[in-house]
């Protein structure tokens, strides 16, 4: 009985530590605004929406990798999995959830967006010092 | 063991070494710690009384080290209030308090009086330490701290310690499942892991919005 109490709160509270975790991430790159050019080829206007998030992620793949942008786009996209599972399971229950799920998602767009942006910098300046060569 | 090499490494690259000393030491006291155990498993095997000694007198001194890891971060926290020495007062107050009530539990048996002291101590350390964790993460959000490297490293203690009670929690309720042995080896690595990526992503200078630190907004 007390093993499962334990088990129980510490789980609740590894979940709230998690978001947590996953919203300072986010909140880390929104001081950086969304570059012209991921504005060019991922088609977001003012803001990164949820939906952008999947479009942003395709065209990250096809950019050289930064090692140093992996593990937070890692972690962002479990928090991202893991906004579409409440937004599809516990939102169906308690639909006030679905909008705070939806600002974390764009939050979650807006990191990969700026992330990207790193990366088409990076591939700049690959190119330009290809030229040079 | 690669974890804790990569953290005090990635320290020491971003001249963070001594700012976050008592990290630090927990993570080169955890690597001496793994390497006194594959010293003494090599040479006396699982089941000698030398291992088990090796095992709980070093899980008591990486508790404590834990510990004063989280007093460290807390007097981060607390130094803007100019209250950095209350807390380290306190921590030495409740340091002794946690030993002495795992002496008063323990005194009764005097066979391997002192064994039975290190684990007693450990494991009312441990928890004393996760409730502290608690209690600083709730410090962290009521004075607003904007540190990213404080808040990420506060936040992976509360993970860690989340974690580690909820697979001990599972050790006890499903012991036939043979992955609930692995559990605690696996987050062993987290800390290490969690802190270096914090100190490779963020500078000293980083800051965020507070108001984004809460998991639901109020």
């Amino acid at each position: 009985m007390m093993a499962a109490f334990i088990l129980a709160f510490s789980l609740l509270t590894l979940l709230m530590f998690f978001v947590s975790y996953c919203r300072s991430l986010t909140a880390s790159s929104l001081h950086t605004s969304i570059t012209e050019d991921v504005r060019d080829v991922t088609g977001i206007q003012v803001r990164a929406a949820g939906r952008d998030y999947a479009r942003v992620m395709q065209i990250l793949q096809l950019c050289p990798d930064r090692p140093e942008d992996r593990s937070g786009l890692q972690i962002v996209a479990a928090y991202y999995s893991f906004l579409n599972l409440l937004d599809q399971g516990f939102a169906k229950i308690f639909p006030a959830v679905r909008p705070w799920a939806e600002e974390e998602r764009a939050g979650c767009a807006h990191f990969a967006a700026v992330a990207l942006g790193r990366r088409i910098a990076l591939n700049r300046e690959m190119l330009a010092q290809q030229v040079e060569l | 063991m690669g974890a804790g090499v990569c953290f005090v490494a990635s320290a020491i690259r971003r001249s963070s070494f001594l700012k976050y000393f008592f990290l630090n030491l927990y993570v080169i006291l955890s690597l001496c710690a793994d390497l006194l155990r594959q010293f003494v498993l090599r040479f006396y095997g699982l089941d000698s009384s030398e291992y088990s000694y090796a095992y709980y007198y070093t899980d008591c001194l990486l508790t404590v080290a834990l510990f004063v890891a989280v007093i460290s971060l807390a007097s981060r926290v607390f130094a803007e209030l100019n209250l950095g020495k209350h807390v380290r007062t306190v921590a030495v107050l409740l340091l002794l308090g946690t030993a002495g009530f795992s002496y008063a539990v323990v005194a009764q048996s005097a066979h391997r009086l002192v064994t039975m002291f290190a684990f007693e101590l450990s494991q009312n350390l441990y928890f004393v330490g996760l409730v502290l964790t608690y209690l600083l993460w709730g410090a962290v959000l009521k004075l607003q701290e904007t540190r990213t490297r404080v808040v990420q490293m506060v936040l992976s203690l509360g993970l860690y310690f989340s974690a580690y009670a909820g697979s001990f929690a599972l050790a006890n309720l499903a012991p036939k499942y043979v992955f609930v042995q692995y559990l605690g080896p696996i987050l062993g690595c987290f800390l290490p892991i969690s802190w270096s990526l914090t100190l490779l992503r963020h500078s000293e200078d980083s800051r965020l919005t507070p108001a984004r630190l809460v998991a639901v907004p109020r």
